[in-house]
Order: structure tokens, then sequence, then C-alpha cells
């Protein structure tokens, strides 16, 4: 009687269920990562950087306020028309401050997303594999992850120069086999799957299984490491160029804002506050989202 | 027990010899060292000359031979400006060695007390406030903290020198620049963790036992906790080591991130490739050695290999 009675229920049900699976993946993570204020904020804040870096370029010129030189204004304190005075150049800290956000966000998002592709295929491929493939792919692996990926990109960047680019291919490069090692170990909590399995019996290629069925189920680990190594890659982006191994001098990136404000820490010590801060609110914003996705992906942590 | 310890010392030297070679090959991608050496002012014949003095001519596995070969008697051949390698290396080694240890010791006194307090106290307003310092601290610049360290410390209350490797005041800032973003990471472990152990099953036996309750917690429940503890304090360790690359640039102290950062500025391709070498076997070593520590914590290792 009682299981009867549960059975129509479900069958009545199955409408519901359906509409509860057309709602995709991303839908239920974001109604998980709305929860938490932290993280929405977190987001804000992020999106803010975000529009102050593309409303710099209408509100400053490139050539002139950006990198340019106006010997009658060096080093200003701050004042009305210079909120964060200006440097020895002559040119106004706000202005490159909001200027610089472009470069430390592109760093951080398109070299997480080198280290996350290449990382996620290749742990992937070892992961689904198993057996030989992976003994191989995990020993080099291995040896990589031996190497500090500090001097990893020390070694990309004393070889091929200082650069934007090169400074995003190193840092994104340095940490392919730490991303290939959690997409190892996230592909194998999948691959025994019933789904896995049934895709096996369907007939479907092994490309099509891996990118299909068993990454996007795998997956959650994978995006969590990204959010978090983004914070520090902004972190390591702005430090190479503070040594001056990473974006070039004229360009207003932070860290070589710094490099630049170090010089006359004595006198004018202000030069150094403005890029700090935009360093440490951006990294907090992309943490605050990192720790609210771990948390939404992960519902046993949040205890 | 032995057994474990002698295989992995027994992997360690191919491991070794494996990972520099990726090093040496890395390196050696940066194009011609005799064009680098000989500048503007040499003839293509003097390059040549050069170059087959250098052994430069030989295929890149017999030069990777050579420099092994070499580099396992501790000759790692000389920089650009004559200075030996090895030499260099080894008189900025102790720098580092102490920078990374006090910082180390900073780090572990300033997070796990921390991380211990969050997780008795979890959901209160002490671990609201414990949770808000560890991700701020996660967020912050090392090199930049440096700088404002000086300003303050430094510059504003003249308490300790700006930098280089003076008096013996000069360590705390570097150290304290170099603690804190990793103490934020070992805090935040440390409370993860102690809160898994503390929902344990074995607690709530110890507890109707009748084991007092500090007891609970720091034999049994910090007991458990220990071994991701360590395994995250020892990488860290190893990314010290790595990481005081930036910190020992704002501060000029003379260690091997100094010495690395202005070989790479120099172009000095042969010191580059030595020090990156010998800072890889020092951390590789130092993850041994954790490896190790954990094998004596771990009961379930010391099992693994206890059985025949």
């Amino acid at each position: 009687m009682r299981y009867n009675k549960k059975s129509t229920a479900s069958l009545k049900s199955t409408n519901v269920a359906l509409q509860y699976r057309k709602q995709s993946r991303a839908n239920m993570l974001w109604r998980q990562f709305k929860k938490n204020k932290g993280a929405v904020s977190g987001l804000v804040l992020i999106v803010v950087i975000i529009l102050i870096a593309v409303a710099s370029n209408f509100i400053w010129d490139y050539d002139t306020q950006i990198t340019g030189m106006n010997s009658l204004e060096r080093l200003l304190s701050p004042s009305l028309s210079h909120p964060f005075g200006t440097d020895h150049m002559g040119r106004d800290v706000l202005a490159r401050v909001c200027y610089g956000a472009r470069y430390s966000l592109l760093i951080g998002f398109s070299a997480v997303s080198i280290s996350m592709i290449f990382g996620a295929i290749i742990g992937s491929i070892a992961g689904y594999y198993g057996g030989r493939v992976e003994s191989i792919i995990m020993r080099i692996v291995e040896l990589f992850l031996m190497i500090p990926a500090i001097l990893l990109v020390i070694i990309f960047v004393s070889v091929f120069g200082t650069s934007l680019l090169n400074l995003i291919i190193g840092l994104g490069a340095s940490t392919i086999p730490h991303f290939a090692r959690n997409a190892r170990a996230s592909v194998m909590t999948v691959r025994g799957s019933e789904f896995v399995e049934a895709a096996k019996a369907v007939g479907a290629s092994d490309l099509r299984i891996i990118f299909d069925h068993v990454l996007p189920n795998a997956f959650s680990p994978i995006l969590v490491q990204a959010t978090t190594r983004i914070a520090s890659c902004i972190i390591d982006a702005a430090a190479f160029s503070f040594l001056g191994l990473g974006v070039p001098a004229p360009l207003p990136e932070w860290g070589a804002m710094l490099a630049d404000a170090r010089q006359f820490l004595r006198d004018h010590p202000n030069l150094t506050v403005a890029p700090g801060v935009a360093i440490m609110l951006t990294v907090f914003a992309v943490n605050l989202i990192g720790d609210g996705l771990r948390d939404a992906l992960d519902p046993k942590l949040k205890k | 027990m032995l057994r474990y310890f002698l295989k992995r010392l027994a992997l360690f030297i191919p491991i070794i010899i494996l990972v520099s070679f990726i090093v040496y090959g890395l390196m050696s991608l940066s194009g011609d060292p005799a064009q680098t050496i000989a500048g503007d002012d040499m003839t293509e014949e003097q390059i040549e000359m050069l170059r087959e003095k250098m052994g430069l001519n030989a295929p890149f596995l017999i030069r990777y031979g050579r420099y092994i070969i070499k580099a396992m008697q501790g000759d790692f051949g000389e920089g650009l400006y004559g200075k030996n390698v090895w030499n260099e290396y080894i008189s900025r080694l102790p720098y580092t060695i102490v920078l990374a240890v006090v910082s180390m010791i900073l780090m572990v006194l300033l997070s796990v007390p921390l991380g211990i307090i969050a997780a008795l106290k979890r959901n209160t307003w002490i671990d609201a406030i414990v949770s808000a310092i560890a991700v701020i601290g996660l967020s912050i610049p090392g090199f930049w903290l440096g700088i404002m360290l000086i300003l303050w410390f430094a510059l504003g209350y003249r308490l300790v020198p700006t930098g280089g490797a003076t008096t013996w005041s000069s360590i705390i800032l570097p150290a304290l620049t170099a603690a804190a973003p990793n103490a934020a990471l070992v805090c935040r472990t440390t409370r993860s963790t102690l809160l898994d152990a503390l929902s344990a099953d074995y607690l709530r036996t110890a507890r109707a036992k009748g084991v007092d309750e500090s007891t609970v917690v720091l034999r049994h429940a910090l007991g458990n906790a220990l071994i991701p503890i360590i395994t995250i304090v020892g990488s860290q360790f190893s990314i010290l080591i790595g990481g005081t690359v930036v910190v020992e640039t704002v501060f000029s102290w003379p260690g091997v991130g100094n010495l690395i950062v202005t070989a790479v500025r120099g172009n000095d391709y042969n010191m580059v490739t030595g020090c990156v070498v010998l800072t890889t076997v020092l951390v590789a070593l130092i993850l041994l050695g954790v490896d190790m520590m954990y094998a004596l914590v771990d009961p379930r290792i010391k099992a693994q290999y206890s059985r025949r």
C-alpha cells in the first residue's frame, strides 16, 4: 500500500523532476553561491574593478596621461586634482592604477586558463585511461612538480625574455602540473561511474566520454583550484613585474608601479599605497569568490 | 621502517638527475651562450673558437652528461662575470636558510594557534575574525607588505634596518613578510582539518570514556589533524625556499633568491641554471624529509612497511 502510494507520487512528480533536470548545473551552483554574502560581495567587487578597467580607457589618454611624461608635475603630493599624487614622470597615480587593473585581470585570467585547459586535458587522459599511460604521464608531472613553480617562471622568463605575453605563458605553464595532478585525482573518482560504463556500452568514443561525461562531472575541484590560482597568479604577476622580470616599465602594471615607487620610498611614501591596495582588493575579491565556489560545490565543507 | 627510508633515498638520486635534466634542457633553449659572452665586439671566428672551447658544439645529451657529471662533483662552472656558481651559491645559502627557518617558525606560531582557536570556537565571532584575517593575509602581496613594513618600522619608527643583513634585527621584517601569506594558508588548513577531526567517531568514544576535554582536543583530535598540517607546513617550507626570491629582493637580503634575480637580470644563464638546479635539489631534500617525518607520525605508513 505504502509502496504504491509512493510510486504514484513519483509518477506525478515526473514532470517536476524533468523541470529540475532541465535546470543546469550552473543554475544550481548560482543558487548556492548567492547564499554566501562574502562571495557575492567578492563578485560585485570584481565586476566594479572590471568596469573601472574598461572605463579608464575612455577617461584617460594612454599616450599622454598613462605612459607619457609631464615634467612640470613630477612627484606632487595628493591633492584634489591628483587624489593619489603624481609619480616621478608626472603622471596621475589614480589614472595609472585604474588603467593598470586590466593587466592584473588579463594576466590572472589568461594564465590560469592556460594551466587549467592543459592541466585538465593531461590529467583527465591520465585519470581516464589509467595503466601505463597514467603512470608515464604522472611520473613526468611529478618531476615538474619538484621544481618550485616560481623557479619555472624564472626559467621561462630568463630564456624567452620579459614581456607581458611571456609572463602570461610562463605563469600559465608553471602550474599546469598542479592542475594535471588535481584533474587526475578528480577524474579517477568519476572513471568507474555507471554513466561512464553506459556511455562505453553505447559505443561513445573515448574523447567524447572524457569531454561530455567525465570532465563535466569532475570539474568542481578544478574550478575551485582555478579560482584560487587566479588570486595567487595576480600576486605572482605583480611580484615578477616588481622584480623587473614581468610587464616592462612604461606600462602601468601595479607591480611595476610599486617598483618605481620604491625608489622614492623615503620622500614620497604615498606612491606605494594605491597600487598595493589595488592588488590586495582584486586578490581579496577573487579569494572571496573562490571560497564561495568551494562552499557551493562542496556543501560538506560548510558545516 | 628502514626499508621505507632506503627506498625513498634510492629513488632520490635518479629523480634529481631527471629534474636537473629538465632544468638544463629548458635553460638551453635560451640560445647560444657563446654569443652572449662575446657580445658585439668579437668576430665570427672568435665566437666559433669560444664555442669549441666551451664544448657547445657537442650534441645536447653529451653537453648535459658533462654538466651533470661535473655538477655531482660540485662544479657548476662559472657565471658570466667569472664567479664560481657553486661557491657563490653556498656563500648565499645560509642567509636563505636562516630566513626560511625563522619565517617558518613565525608562520607556525602565528597560524596554528589561531587555526585551533577558530576551529574550537567555530561559527562564533572569533572564528569569523580569524577567517577574515586569513583571507586578507592570503590577499596581501608579500612584497607590498614588505614595503609597508619598511615604511612603518624601518623608516617611520627606525626600529630595524631597511634592508641587508647587518644586525640580528634585520631578519625580523623579511621573516615576517615571508611568513604572512603562508601563515594564512596554514591557519585555514589547521582549522579545517581540526574541524574534520573533531567530528570523528573516535572523539565521541573518547568523550564517552570520560577523557577530559583538553586531552580529547590536544591528543586525540590534534594528533590526527597533525598529518595534513605537517604536509602543508612542509610544502610551505619548500615554497618559502623558492619564494624568498621576492622578499630577498625587497629587503636586499643577500640570499639565494637575490642571487637568482640578479643573474636573470644580467642574462647570466649558467648562474641561473646552477642556482635553479641547486634550489630544486634543496627543495626536494626538504620534501623527502617531510615524507619521512610523516612515516614517523602516521602509523598507517609504518604499518605498510613493517608487515614483512
